[in-house]
């Protein structure tokens, strides 16, 4: 068996119908138990006060926003190498996902700034990337909107993935790039000296699970979108052929 | 049942809300999109099948 299988839309659909309600149930019951942890069990930090739980949603949220990114990545590659449609189509899944991640990370952050910097907004190197990275987002999806021929569209939304990677590294490692502004740098660090304490850790650890399996959850209900929107365009071109 | 958050309650109850409210849009629109494809592609495939 081979995982080129699952290029195959008939396959993937078969194997992600059986799939979903397993993700799905995961994610809800991870989501569930991280939020209720983090927000009711959970002390105040002695610096932060309750603000510290709303590091369940940024750190999270944050987190997937750039992943999603480096899973259309991969995906837009095995489309231009290989021409692979489901690889393409679950990169246009994923985008609303991580654009909506993205967001809660932006406004989550604020809200979390506003009380402990001061500032709602900082153009530090972090939040910009990250800013800039939300905007790539959007760039991505209407890419893909403005694009009549899939396949075309396919290819120049990959070649713009590329592209946007850059502020996705940067989003997470311009802390140590330029060593500079007022975001920290990672949250979970093995480093003891900065990583958070295990009060805090294991309900973080827990929404962050519950965060990723959400994102597999809904990348695999919009890929399956994706595929059927495509077989009915197939088949309403057969259509207007034979007509 | 709510813990005392302070003079936080704002911020992270805001924060909280926002975050729940922009998951539930995201979850509804995906669901409702998946729904509405899985609706149209079974109309288009009866179509075809009576044309053949």
């Amino acid at each position: 068996m081979s995982i080129w299988e699952y290029a195959n839309p008939k396959k993937f659909m078969e194997t992600s119908a059986a799939l979903l309600p397993w993700v799905t149930g995961l994610a809800l019951l991870a989501m569930a138990i991280g939020l209720f942890w983090g927000f009711f069990l959970t002390p105040d930090d002695y610096k932060q006060g309750a603000t510290v739980k709303i590091i369940y949603l940024h750190v999270p949220a944050a987190m997937m926003g750039i992943s999603a990114w480096f899973m259309m990545l991969v995906t837009s590659l095995i489309w231009l190498i290989r021409r692979h449609h489901v690889s393409a189509l679950a990169a246009k899944a994923a985008a609303p996902v991580g654009a909506t991640f993205t967001v809660i990370g932006l406004v989550t952050g604020a809200i979390w700034g506003q009380p402990m910097w001061g500032t709602w907004w900082a153009w530090d190197p972090r939040l910009t990337a990250f800013l800039i990275l939300f905007l790539f987002y959007l760039g991505y999806m209407a890419l893909w909107a403005a694009i009549e021929d899939a396949d075309t569209a396919a290819d120049l939304t990959s070649v713009l993935c590329i592209v946007g990677s850059v502020f996705a590294v940067l989003s997470r490692y311009a802390v140590y790039f330029w060593n500079q502004g007022l975001h920290q740098g990672s949250s979970l660090s093995l480093d003891t000296a900065q990583h958070v304490s295990d009060i805090y850790a294991y309900p973080l650890w827990t929404c962050i699970a519950g965060f990723f399996l959400l994102f597999v959850t809904l990348v695999l209900l919009r890929t399956r979108t994706e595929i059927r929107s495509r077989r009915i365009g197939a088949l309403l071109a057969r259509e207007r052929r034979s007509a | 049942m709510i813990p005392d958050l302070g003079k936080y309650a704002v911020p992270v109850l805001s924060a909280y809300a926002a975050s729940i409210l922009l998951i539930l849009a995201l979850v509804a629109v995906s669901l409702w999109q998946g729904a509405r494809m899985k609706r149209r592609l079974a109309d288009v495939e009866a179509r075809a099948n009576e044309a053949l």
